[in-house]
């Protein structure tokens, strides 16, 4: 097997064979990466002076339960972190981790053709290795902090994480992307192993300063009869924002593959998914709402792949969006490719404003305009909220999202 | 003082004359019936009277407990006291009955300075109010009007009225839809909460209400202006002739 230094090489090789993305290309003809590709970036510290970890310390919720790793730019920090896992569960440091990186690091995300993907298997320092070994039930959720900070010039950092969940085991694990100060760009990438019949529960949230550049891919292997979650939200945060997310589903397993994103001013937010049924009896559901403001912009991007040999797959795609502003933009666009006879797929996409009737409903009850529109807005984005099963997690995001409509005024 | 006071009003949709020189005076505890065939104005005298900023007042005055009411936005002409039953109420999916009604209520509550109600003291009260439309209380879960069935939207409707207690209640059409029963259940619902100074307006095209709401006063709009008004038995009168003489009257 190739080992992890050659892989790396060759992802560096590679990187400077593809550069930066640009327009031309399918995948990314909505959104223009030439501000990161012309940014001089430098390496980001990883250590913080005390003002810094106490800002951050205090954007890190204590009640979430459940083990904390927290990474300063891309680097593990101890002083943040909070570990009591039971027994035989290992979540370490990327650096200090061994055994299962061996045989998973950097072997899922593929960077032949993800320069982002590339460039963060080249350059990543340190991230996130969660082990749980077969037939183990965890029941707190695992979190993984990344924090970021912008200093007086640009700056870069690579989180890489790597979840493998043994087979029959359940386990949920939460990402949470958070960054304070001028520009920097987080490069993130997660792969997770989610073993045969195991139950993984994902969530990402990305709160970065609205300045930054966050690029994510999420890349999952579905193991047989497994069942598998992610709901991506992004509810304000990052100036431009990708996230690519790649599911590959095994016979009879099953991806929901939920995002909300609210975009103001002048955000870019770009949700690309693809999921993968290489194998008959899989189901996969995904529903993905956006609201946006100002003169924003957000791309949807769902593919949906069924190999010749996935009979029996079950597919559901569902894209809403509410604009609420002549100027934002949405780019939206289903991609189904069909090489299976006996399949059912369905896909649909709206884009809609605020209903005026509903407005008036409310008003005529006493409701002040303002705060119809923030009621509808709420309802709309809600229905994502309401499927995080975490609870400490979805009244953060209750309280994130109401605190965000007010910036979608306008 | 009249608690409703309409003076000569004219008011536009698009660009076409709705209303033509309406003049009608409600007192507290009265209950007005406005009926008249379609197209002839009834809902856009209603949608007026709520706020509906699709209609354009082009003349007239309309004072609400001697304020102007046509000055105020929807939301204070419903915290001072007036209440529209929709002629087609709106789903709102994503917001459960009970959200709603609550800070429909505790808004309304504020604007008249009094205190806010909290889950319990509120959970009692509608609880109470359900009854009177004959609702399950597993209602207040489900979202405002989505998936209700014609006769549940207007059911609700009342109710709402019932939790937000007007001094001025306009029914647009409440009728509209509804099977005998239901037809019962709704006007069982208006009759109990008729009060010495609460009024109503009942805008219908069919006498058929009527004959379970009594009406003090009918009034017959034809063509943007009332043409003719009376008691309870001109309802009765228009069952038999219609309403093509009214109209004649009007061309003539």
């Amino acid at each position: 097997m190739t080992g992890i230094t050659s892989i790396r090489q060759d992802a560096a090789r590679r990187f400077a064979e593809l550069g930066f993305p640009t327009t031309r290309d399918e995948e990314w003809r909505f959104t223009n990466v030439s501000s990161i590709a012309k940014t001089q970036f430098s390496a980001a510290p990883s250590d913080l002076n005390a003002r810094e970890v106490a800002q951050f310390d205090q954007s890190l919720s204590p009640n979430e339960g459940g083990p904390r790793l927290v990474f300063i730019n891309g680097r593990y920090s101890p002083e943040l972190s909070t570990q009591k896992l039971p027994r035989g569960i290992r979540a370490t440091p990327l650096r200090e981790a061994n055994g299962a990186v061996e045989a998973h690091l950097a072997r899922y995300a593929a960077y032949q053709d993800r320069a982002f993907v590339a460039l963060n298997t080249a350059n990543f320092d340190d991230g996130a290795c969660i082990e749980i070994p077969k037939g183990t039930v965890v029941e707190e959720p695992i979190h993984l902090v990344f924090l970021a900070t912008g200093g007086e010039v640009p700056v870069i950092s690579h989180p890489r994480s790597l979840v493998v969940i043994g087979p029959g085991s359940q386990a949920t694990v939460v990402e949470s992307y958070l960054g304070h100060g001028a520009k920097y760009f987080t490069n993130a990438v997660t792969e997770i192993v989610a073993g045969d019949h195991s139950v993984v529960d994902h969530y990402k949230l990305q709160e970065e300063d609205e300045r930054s550049f966050h690029v994510a891919t999420l890349q999952v292997q579905i193991g047989r009869d497994a069942n598998f979650s992610t709901h991506s939200i992004s509810l304000g945060g990052g100036g431009l924002v990708r996230n690519d997310i790649n599911a590959v589903l095994a016979e009879g397993s099953e991806a929901t593959v939920n995002g909300l994103y609210l975009a103001s001013g002048s955000q870019h937010i770009d949700n690309h998914t693809a999921i993968d049924h290489a194998k008959p009896h899989g189901t996969s559901h995904e529903l993905y709402k956006g609201i946006l403001g100002g003169t924003s912009a957000a791309v949807f991007n769902g593919k949906i792949i069924v190999r010749p040999d996935a009979q029996k797959t079950d597919a559901k795609q569902t894209n809403r969006n509410l604009v609420l502003s002549e100027n934002a933009t949405i780019h939206t666009k289903p991609e189904l490719q069909i090489h299976a006879n006996d399949v059912r797929c369905t896909h649909g996409a709206t884009i809609g404003q605020l209903d005026q009737e509903a407005i008036f409903y409310l008003q005529s009850r006493g409701i002040a305009k303002e705060q119809a529109r923030d009621l509808l807005m709420h309802a709309f984005a809600r229905d994502v909220i309401d499927r995080v099963k975490v609870v400490s997690l979805r009244a953060r995001l209750e309280q994130i999202l109401l605190e965000r409509l007010h910036a979608l005024r306008n | 003082m009249a608690l409703l006071e309409i003076k000569n009003l004219h008011a536009n949709v698009a660009g076409k004359e709705i209303l033509r020189g309406i003049d009608l005076t409600v007192g507290a505890g009265e209950m007005h019936a406005i009926m008249g065939p379609n197209g002839s104005g009834k809902s856009t005298l209603a949608q007026v009277l709520a706020g509906r900023d699709l209609y354009e007042v082009t003349g007239g005055q309309v004072l609400y407990d001697g304020k102007d009411l046509l000055s105020m936005p929807p939301e204070q002409r419903a915290q001072e006291g007036i209440f529209m039953a929709f002629q087609y109420p709106v789903e709102i999916p994503g917001v459960s009955n009970m959200y709603f009604l609550k800070a429909a209520l505790n808004t309304i509550r504020k604007s008249r300075g009094l205190e806010e109600l909290d889950a319990m003291d509120f959970l009692t009260m509608v609880k109470e109010k359900l009854a009177l439309v004959e609702m399950d209380p597993a209602f207040l879960n489900r979202p405002v009007n989505a998936g209700f069935s014609g006769g549940e939207k207007k059911r609700n409707e009342i109710f709402q009225m019932a939790v937000l207690e007007p001094r001025l209640a306009i029914l647009d059409e409440t009728d509209s839809g509804l099977d005998i029963d239901a037809l019962k259940i709704v006007a069982n619902g208006v009759n109990g909460l008729r009060t010495e100074d609460r009024a109503m307006i009942v805008v219908t095209h069919y006498q058929r209400l009527l004959n379970y709401i009594v009406p003090d006063y009918v009034h017959v709009l034809a063509d943007g202006r009332i043409v003719k008004t009376g008691d309870k038995n001109l309802a009765l009168e228009l069952e038999q002739t219609g309403y093509a003489g009214v109209e004649e009257a009007v061309t003539a």
